[in-house]
């Protein structure tokens, strides 16, 4: 590769990319212009510009805008009717710039080939994930996330796969892979394993979710360290986040990958040209597809690299937890018919008491705190971003501090409000107002967590596995102060401060309380961030599905 | 579409006219064959088969035949192969007729692949063959080398051998220039045996971005999923000042199934209305739907031309054996008469180069043009096929093992059997076992 083979016109190549930061970043447009079309692609650029809800700490402003230049390498006597993209996001803090330099030296060396089918594209992108998001909604010409973007002037026709890379160093002693996308949605398996295949095939080190490959699988070290990568995956995908630009490919049904070079204190280091020439193979494999991707699984759970859990056996543990919901759900209706049957048998001969007693009541007396609970969660959903102006005023808070304060806010004040309307309920039969509630309470969680696993089954399985004991255990009638510790323990944001906790001693980094506690406001303020500005599900499921459930069984915990 | 790096130079490869009729002797003969192939997604392949003998010695040896070798011309960026019959009159009157045929084949090589990223070219590095001699059938036999951009400067770039006459003239509405090598012209060949064209940048290039025609177009498919998207066309009029009109012609397959209503034509934000809209909605299965429209280009603007479409579920045996490849749909076309630079004077057909005829001009004014967007390629739902093999065998494993035992317990009963005596069957065979020394039945 004439670029690369040269250690000192790669490390010319590599200062000369690191030299263009100054102190406020920006992509050299022009430079990378110049650069691609001297290569011999067709360079094009687009800008774009977003107001984002509230200013983060990446961004700092409401209006974040950017460029973003895609060269395109057009295949020789094709059609230009399919196309493979590889994308380098570049930040603001200029992470990525060794990707820049390994990104125009693959350009250069494909651009020599004949054997290309494809045309592929080289996407550099600003402001990492929201540039890629801005191109890829150009592209397809559409307007999910509210992003204003100069359109598009150069197309290659139906994209079929894309690789993201980040590196940020020179050697790298490991390639770590990253499948989860947005909304927990994951690639086709056939890509991981080509990614799989060109790591044994040179040598390279690879890592899924920063752990090794367990080599012996006989002994009890090898599942131990195979569960704990399932159990980083799930807490992953469950979060709902792109980890890197593939997750935002994946809702266009492009199959992408993000490869993360690892720089960590080991022996052997691999330098850029193993990795090209690892890239180059997954270019010219993904090449000679005929068809889109699509033999392989897309539901999948990923003990190690080379082997996976298939939808048929991991689903059926969600199945079970639900049903532990169903047949509660169903205690409490024979409970309820029970009841009616005896207190009409019992006055049945007397006065004319409202006819039927029962079920009136319970109806009336449910809708109050559905529609308060209803009502908390849309506050909890609506409030944070729109009051932020109202409360940098009152409070001395940034923006972003004053939206995660008043999420967690009106999630306590939802625990303190009273909204039972025990008033009419009737005396005669005092426990069915809260069976009522309960019975409606738990279908309505067993629907909701059921709709969950269905698209995102690590979520679904994580919210089940916390809240379904915590659900199906209350009553007004146990020993409260812990019923109500329990509840409050499974609560949403308990169990994501939980898996926070989790998930960084998974990664052998544990936390103390008080990096736990920044992390999760900061884990809060992405979840936010990322509804609005990707469309991630997370924040709306939690807040106008989940809490507005949870606040039911609360309801239910505190009837009198 | 814009092509990455043009070549100024466009080698038209043509051998001489009316050359079936000189070569016609009694053994030899022209064999014609048409071959017509329907193909499972519905198009038809024709292929035509015209083979004329010719004495061998002549065809290998000479003229600009000797270039036309297979590996160097598949390196390329582009080629395309055209074959052109007309009959000609050959007296004023008209009363008897010849006919014409012309084959054309327009490649466009590299820079980057044959030239190692350098702009210097050479036949030798394009075609590893140098032109020796003229074809002796052939009454004419030039090289044209476009040199427009370069004729004023002679610092940034040299050509060899220097040409010894020019010919200028109006291609495609701007006024060109080319530097003609004769190869009938003894002088030209004696002197070296060979004639290898070269071209040499003094000074490297500027990489600043290539020109733009004054009518290009784009196509592709807006919308992600399944179920819907829009189709898009993009047409560009990039002269300063003038607006043409432009036919565009769309034939849409009918499984996407388009909703007219949403046709929208903008020209700089506001809306277009076509002088004229022919639309044949499409039948399933019968015929695609056609679209034929006179659109006004306004000058220095982008037009964009949408129209949303459903995709439709085919019938599982109507599925191609690769459905996951895609549906093709088929380029766009695109007539104009592009306003020229430069007024270009009628063509006289027997006196100018062939290449000038390829774009005929009736007025000096515009050019004809006729532009092909690119293919699209579409996913349609795909059904998942290996569902009929999974119902039949839940629903044999269902009838077999559940139907099957409720049926036994319903309808089983059980009866008292007495052993039997045996008959003589079992009286021989005892017989026989007594003999061999094995116990009785």
């Amino acid at each position: 590769m004439g670029l690369l083979s040269d250690p000192v016109r790669r490390r010319a190549l590599a200062r000369l990319v690191l030299r263009l930061n100054a102190p406020l970043w920006a992509l050299p447009v022009a430079w990378l212009e110049r650069t691609m079309r001297s290569v011999g692609l067709e360079v094009y650029t687009q800008s774009f510009s977003r107001k984002l809800p509230f200013p983060d700490e990446t961004h700092e402003r409401y209006m974040v805008s950017g460029t973003n230049v895609y060269g395109i390498l057009r295949a020789p006597r094709a059609a230009s009717t399919e196309s493979l993209v590889f994308t380098v996001p570049c930040g603001s803090d200029s992470t990525n710039s060794q990707a820049v330099g390994l990104l125009l030296a693959l350009a250069a060396h494909f651009r020599g080939q004949i054997y290309w089918a494809k045309d592929i594209i080289f996407l550099v992108t600003e402001h990492d994930l929201l540039g890629t998001e801005a191109w890829l909604e150009a592209y397809h010409d559409v307007n999910v996330t509210g992003m204003q973007s100069s359109p598009l002037q150069g197309w290659a026709g139906a994209i079929q796969a894309a690789v993201a890379l980040e590196l940020s160093s020179d050697v790298v002693t490991s390639l770590d892979v990253a499948v989860e996308g947005l909304n927990g949605q994951l690639p086709n398996l056939d890509l991981l394993n080509l990614f799989q295949t060109f790591c044994q095939k040179g040598g390279l080190l690879c890592t899924l979710q920063g752990k090794l490959q367990p080599q012996d699988w006989t002994s009890l070290d090898g599942p131990l360290q195979g569960l704990q990568t399932l159990l980083l995956m799930v807490l992953q995908q469950a979060s709902g986040r792109p980890h890197g630009p593939h997750g935002l490919f994946l809702r266009y049904r492009v199959e992408a990958l993000t490869l993360r070079g690892i720089n960590s204190f080991r022996q052997y280091k691999y330098d850029l040209v193993a990795v090209g020439k690892a890239l180059e193979g997954m270019f010219r494999k993904l090449n000679h597809l005929l068809e889109r991707l699509h033999q392989s699984f897309f539901l999948y759970l990923l003990p190690a690299l080379s082997r996976f859990v298939s939808i048929g056996l991991y689903m059926p543990a969600a199945g079970f937890l639900l049903l532990v919901l169903g047949l509660k759900a169903l205690e409490l209706w024979m409970q309820l018919h029970e009841a009616g049957v005896g207190l009409e048998a019992g006055g049945g001969p007397g006065p004319s008491a409202p006819l039927p007693p029962a079920q009136g009541v319970g109806l009336a007396s449910l809708v109050a705190p559905l529609l308060v609970s209803q009502a908390m969660g849309l506050a909890l959903y609506i409030l944070p971003v729109l009051g932020q102006h109202v409360a940098t005023q009152h409070f001395p808070v940034g923006e972003a501090e004053a939206v995660v304060l008043t999420l967690l806010a009106i999630y306590v004040a939802g625990l303190a409000l009273p909204h039972n309307t025990h008033r009419v309920v009737s005396t005669q039969a005092p426990d069915r107002g809260w069976m009522a509630l309960k019975l409606v309470a738990l279908i309505y969680l067993a629907l909701q967590l059921g709709c969950i696993a269905l698209t995102n089954f690590s979520l679904g399985f994580l919210l089940a596995a916390t809240m379904v004991p915590a659900a199906a255990l209350t009553e007004p009638h146990g020993p409260r102060p812990l019923y109500a510790a329990l509840l409050v323990l499974t609560g949403p944001a308990a169990t994501l401060l939980g898996s926070l906790f989790l998930w960084r001693e998974l990664q052998e980094a544990p936390l103390s309380i008080a990096e736990g506690w920044q992390l999760f406001l900061a884990a809060l303020a992405q979840g936010v961030l990322e509804h609005y500005t990707y469309g991630a599900l997370l924040f709306p499921l939690l807040a106008l599905g989940l809490y507005p459930c949870w606040l039911l069984f609360w309801n239910v915990l505190f009837w009198k | 579409m814009a092509a990455a790096m043009p070549l100024a130079l466009v080698v038209l490869l043509l051998l001489g006219p009316g050359g079936p009729a000189r070569a016609e002797s009694p053994r030899d003969s022209l064999r014609e064959e048409l071959v017509i192939t329907p193909l499972p997604s519905g198009d038809v392949a024709a292929t035509f088969q015209f083979r004329i003998r010719w004495d061998s010695e002549l065809q290998r040896e000479g003229g600009l035949s000797v270039l036309l070798k297979a590996d160097r011309l598949f390196h390329t960026r582009y080629h395309s192969q055209a074959v052109h019959i007309r009959p000609i009159c050959r007296n004023a009157r008209c009363t008897s007729i010849s006919w014409e045929l012309r084959q054309t084949l327009s490649v466009v090589f590299d820079a980057f692949i044959t030239g190692q990223g350098k702009k210097d070219w050479s036949l030798f590095r394009m075609f590893s063959r140098t032109l020796t001699e003229p074809c002796p059938l052939a009454s004419e036999s030039r090289v044209y080398v476009d040199i427009t951009n370069y004729s004023q400067d002679n610092e940034t770039v040299e050509v060899n051998p220097p040409p010894t006459t020019t010919y200028e003239d109006v291609i495609l509405g701007t006024r060109r220039t080319y530097a003609v090598y004769d190869l009938l012209d003894t002088a030209m060949i004696n002197n070296s045996r060979n004639l290898n064209l070269q071209l040499k940048w003094k000074k490297p290039p500027e990489n600043e971005a290539p020109p733009v025609p004054f009518l290009h177009a784009q196509r592709y498919v807006s919308g992600y999923g399944l179920q819907k998207g829009e189709l898009s066309t993009l047409l560009y009029n990039t002269h300063p000042y003038r607006a043409f009109p432009v036919l565009l012609l769309d034939s849409v397959p009918w499984y996407l199934r388009l909703y007219v209503h949403t046709l929208t034509i903008t020209s700089k934000g506001k809306e277009n209305k076509p002088s004229y809209i022919h639309y044949q909605p499409a039948q399933d299965r019968l015929q695609p739907h056609l679209l034929e429209m006179l659109i006004q280009l306004p000058a220095n603007s982008v037009t964009k031309v949408s129209i949303q479409f459903e995709r439709a579920l085919l019938k599982w045996t109507e599925y191609t054996p690769d459905p996951n490849h895609g549906f093709y749909i088929s380029p766009s076309v695109l007539s104009a008469l592009v306003p020229s630079m430069v007024a270009a004077k009628p063509v006289d057909w027997e006196g100018s180069p062939l290449f000038n005829t390829l774009f005929p001009v009736s007025d000096g004014s515009s050019y004809f043009v006729r532009l092909y967007t690119e293919p699209l390629l579409v996913n349609l739902p795909t059904p998942d096929f290996s569902m009929p093999y999974n119902v039949i065998c839940l629903t044999c494993t269902v009838v077999a093992v559940c139907y099957g035992s409720f049926y036994n317990l319903l309808t089983r009963t059980f009866h008292i059997e007495e052993p039997s005596t045996g008959g003589l069957a079992k009286r021989l065979a005892n017989l026989i076992r007594r003999a061999r020394g094995v116990p009785p039945l």
